[in-house]
């Protein structure tokens, strides 16, 4: 019999058989579905000016492009098997992690069953539309 | 010995005279309540109830729809066309439909949804207060003026035109016409005051008060508004263009009335909305049952440093869909940040429209099968002594956190509307500018580069570089050369990608372009910016993608560009990076600042610099293609060192070919790296999390999920707690502030020098 399963996000799916928050680049099984995903994940505490680096002089200003670290947390959601980044929290130092995803799994489960074979990717409409054009 | 009198003592006559006493006394018609707090359709009127009990023919309503479409589009073009304002040369405008009873019913195809949807309420106003009132009434011919936030609007810097249109002497529907105007008198020039302490400082505020009579401007009014604000030019010229383009779009309807009949028009009117509430009721049955939530940070008010939390939650139950901005900073009673609840509530509607589901009709009903909770007297939600103009700083925000929320939710689905996407930038990065221009006129207003925000990486490619406001996909950057013939304002470097600023992911979001201006010819001109993100993103990346960076603003006072492009133009580089960096240009005072620069003069040479801004990213960085990170290299988006430390991608330095091996040893390396050093969450929440924000933090708003109390810590006070919506906070003046700081420092060095 053929699992039932939801993709949530990019990375993450629900398995409904299981009840579990799984990887989807490992299937790694990150804990139960109706918990807080991030729990099954590792957190990296990431200073944000690794990422975003300064671009000019920082000995000769203090506003250089790069996220103030007393203003900015970078949280960095890793899968603890495939080590793909799931999700990137932006916070203040401190702050709970927001608990961002939280579905009701008996619903989910009956709207999935209805809703029949769900592609991988849903197909993604490309709405034509005609932007302002330079007509004075 | 008492006599009181109470209610039940009344008879039914009595109380009806004192009601109606109440009514013709009415001390002021302030803004009201039960208009600005109510974003749902009216109810059916009588007329329109008869008209749909007796059912309408599908395709002629389908005929009288694409009638009034074109309608539409044709005086949005006459606007764009004949407009003055920046803003309407770019498409900062709207015209649109309104039922009789004042709900907005449809807009043009390439109108700004925002700005018509506000209009519902000063309509609603109109109806409610001047048809009965004997010296005001509502006629064939009239026209109302509008731009206070108060009574229904994004801020006053956009103004309105409204007219009734009758039908055989009854009211049948209404038309408009708004245009970002710019310029509307406040203590800074350009509409959008970064400096307002009060709402009295934020110049024109104008309740819905007629202008036009028998389809005449009426010109003692025309002459008092144009004598309230710094472009008399301006003022007149676009009421007029306003006003000629419903008077189109009046007679197009009339003309629709005489083919279709009115029923149809009215029908249709009707029909649209509640077809439209059908379909979004339907759509959100179809997402699953359950909560998503984002938390973001507005780093600035304009005058200080604060970090202003503004959080969303949405949740789904069922047929109901909930949108929770509580837990949101207190509103800043002396800064313009403020946003009123309508304003508010009118942005998370276009932001549906816009990222969630861009194939319903541009109009309110797409909005009133949502719930919406906010505190009162917070950032989102202000009182009505709250100063506005720049309102944006959190209206930005109501864009681009609904598609993360709802991606979040709707990721599941096995149909999509439009691709899931991270955070379009969300700041009005631009130069507003003021002064006496070189044709001897004063003016303000300002640039066409907001509308170049870079959009967010989507799920399935990357975002498009500075394509278009974060408000509206429809409006352009505008020409540059137009503004410099009639400015003494001179582009330097015009929209050119800014380099390294990126929304890391696996689809990148799209970048900004950075500017640097000066000015010519005029002795009396100046600047200011209304950003912020300088200290904490805008734009978030999703699912695992990066936000872009942040953005400072940069100056060299004390400068004649023009004399060293005579004279040393080696000192010159058309990059805004270098030239702080290096320095070159001899004798000039070097300034990198927060993005948000209250207004200044410029003198003639001296140049000012602006990023606008890039799209969060989407997905993992190690997932991205490596030969769209070659892409992003060959077109000079990223730098090679930038390339290979955060996409991990190895190639050769002189080609960009990709070394494919090395590149999945590199990627496979960093997964490893990044299992080793995360740390479980349970433990890292344990050890990171903290009970409040750090100590120095001006931090405003609710801290984790308990959004009943409010941390509050205004810079130079004592951080102290409320509970949520009880009241504002105000600030000290920050150059009060300074002067206590240099005081103390002047009485320590006294101290020292025994003085």
């Amino acid at each position: 019999m053929k699992t039932l399963k939801a993709n949530i996000t990019e990375y993450l799916r629900i398995n409904l058989d299981t009840e579990q928050w799984e990887c989807r680049c490992c299937d790694k099984a990150l804990g139960s579905a109706r918990e807080n995903y991030k729990r099954g994940l590792l957190v990296y505490d990431r200073d944000p000016r690794e990422i975003h680096k300064p671009l000019v002089d920082t000995n000769l200003y203090s506003y250089t492009f790069s996220p103030d670290p007393a203003y900015t947390a970078l949280l960095e959601f890793y899968c603890p098997q495939c080590g793909t980044m799931v999700e990137t929290e932006y916070t203040v130092p401190g702050h709970p992690p927001v608990h961002d995803i939280e579905l009701d799994i008996d619903d989910l489960r009956r709207k999935v069953e209805s809703w029949g074979e769900i592609p991988e990717q849903p197909e993604i409409p490309d709405i034509p539309l005609e932007r302002h054009v330079h007509n004075h | 010995m008492t006599n009181n009198i109470t209610k039940a003592d009344l008879s039914k006559e009595e109380q009806a005279l004192i009601d109606q006493f109440l009514v013709d006394n009415q001390l002021f018609y302030g803004p009201d309540p039960e208009i600005m707090r109510n974003h749902g359709l009216d109810p059916r009127s009588d007329t329109e109830e008869r008209i749909l009990s007796a059912g309408l023919d599908a395709q002629k309503v389908n005929m009288v729809r694409g009638r009034l479409t074109a309608a539409l589009d044709e005086t949005h073009t006459m606007v764009e066309q004949m407009g003055v304002a920046p803003g309407a040369k770019w498409g900062d405008l709207v015209t649109a439909i309104f039922t009789a009873n004042g709900d907005m019913a449809q807009t043009g195809t390439h109108g700004i949804v925002v700005f018509a949807s506000v209009c519902q309420y000063p309509v609603k106003f109109i109806r409610k207060y001047w048809v009965n009132e004997p010296t005001v009434g509502v006629r064939d011919g009239d026209a109302f003026i509008h731009n206070d936030s108060a009574y229904g609007n994004i801020h006053n810097t956009d103004q309105s035109l409204m007219m009734p249109v009758f039908w055989q002497g009854n009211l049948v529907c209404w038309v408009s016409s708004t245009i970002h105007e710019g310029e509307n008198g406040a203590i800074e020039p350009g509409g959008m005051p970064s400096i307002a302490e009060t709402k009295y400082d934020e110049g024109l505020k104008m309740c819905p008060f007629k202008i036009v009579e028998n389809f005449q401007l009426r010109r003692d009014i025309v002459t008092f508004l144009q004598n309230s604000v710094r472009d008399p030019k301006l003022q007149l010229a676009d009421m007029k263009v306003k006003l000629h383009s419903i008077i189109r779009l009046r007679e197009r309807v009339l003309s629709v009335i005489e083919e279709f009949g009115i029923d149809y028009l009215q029908g249709t009117l009707r029909k649209s909305l509640e077809d439209t509430e059908t379909e979004v009721r339907r759509r959100i049955e179809e997402i699953p049952n359950g909560i998503s939530r984002v938390n973001t940070f507005i780093d600035g008010n304009l005058r200080e440093d604060v970090l202003a939390k503004m959080p969303m939650e949405i949740r789904i139950e069922g047929s109901r869909m909930i949108w929770n901005l509580k837990g949101t900073s207190p509103e800043f009673t002396n800064r313009s940040i403020n946003v009123v609840m309508g304003s508010m509530k009118t942005c998370l509607l276009t932001s549906l429209i816009l990222y969630v589901w861009p194939d319903l009709p541009k109009n309110q009903a797409v909005f009133s099968a949502v719930e919406v909770e906010m505190d009162e007297n917070s950032l989102v939600n202000c009182s009505n002594e709250a100063p506005n103009a720049m309102s944006l700083l959190p209206i930005f925000r109501s864009f681009s956190m609904p598609p993360m929320t709802m991606g979040k939710l709707n990721y599941c689905m096995p149909k999509r509307y439009t691709a899931i996407n991270a955070n379009t930038y969300s700041q009005p990065a631009t130069l507003v500018y003021g002064g006496l221009t070189q044709h001897g006129e004063v003016t303000g207003n300002f640039c066409a580069d907001i509308n170049g925000n870079g959009t967010g990486g989507r799920e399935d490619k990357d975002g498009e570089h500075s394509l278009s406001p974060v408000f509206g996909y429809m409006a352009d950057t505008g020409e540059m050369e137009l503004a410099e013939e009639e400015l003494p304002y001179v582009r330097l470097v015009a929209q050119k990608l800014a380099k390294d600023r990126v929304g890391f992911g696996k689809y990148r979001g799209g970048m900004g372009y950075e500017q640097i201006a000066t000015v010519k010819n005029s002795t009396e001109f100046g600047f200011m910016t209304g950003q912020c993100g300088s200290k904490h993103p805008s734009a978030y990346g999703l699912f695992g993608g990066y936000a872009c960076p942040t953005y400072p603003m940069a100056r060299i006072k004390n400068i004649n560009i023009f004399e060293t492009f005579k004279n040393n133009p080696e000192q010159f580089d058309f990059d805004m990076i270098t030239l702080m960096n290096e320095r070159k240009i001899t004798g000039g005072d070097y300034y990198v600042q927060d993005a948000g620069m209250n207004f200044e003069l410029c003198n003639e040479g001296e140049i000012y610099m602006i990023c606008q801004g890039a799209g969060g990213g989407y997905g993992d960085v190690l997932d991205r293609d490596p030969s769209m990170v070659a892409k992003d290299l060959e077109e000079e988006l990223i730098s090679p060192n930038l390339a290979q430390e955060i996409y991990k991608v190895i190639f050769n330095p002189d080609n960009f070919v990709i070394d494919e091996d090395a590149t999945q040893q590199a990627r496979d390396e960093e997964r490893m790296a990044r299992i080793k050093r995360g740390i479980p969450y349970d433990e890292f929440v344990a050890s990171w999390v903290k009970p409040e924000p750090s100590e120095d933090l001006p931090y405003m708003g609710s801290w984790g999920n308990d959004h009943s109390t409010l941390v509050v810590s205004p810079p130079g006070e004592k951080r102290y707690r409320i509970p949520a919506g009880s009241s504002g906070v105000m600030f000290s003046n920050p150059k009060d502030r300074l002067i206590a700081e240099l005081q103390a420092e002047i009485n320590t060095l006294k101290k020292t020098q025994g003085c």
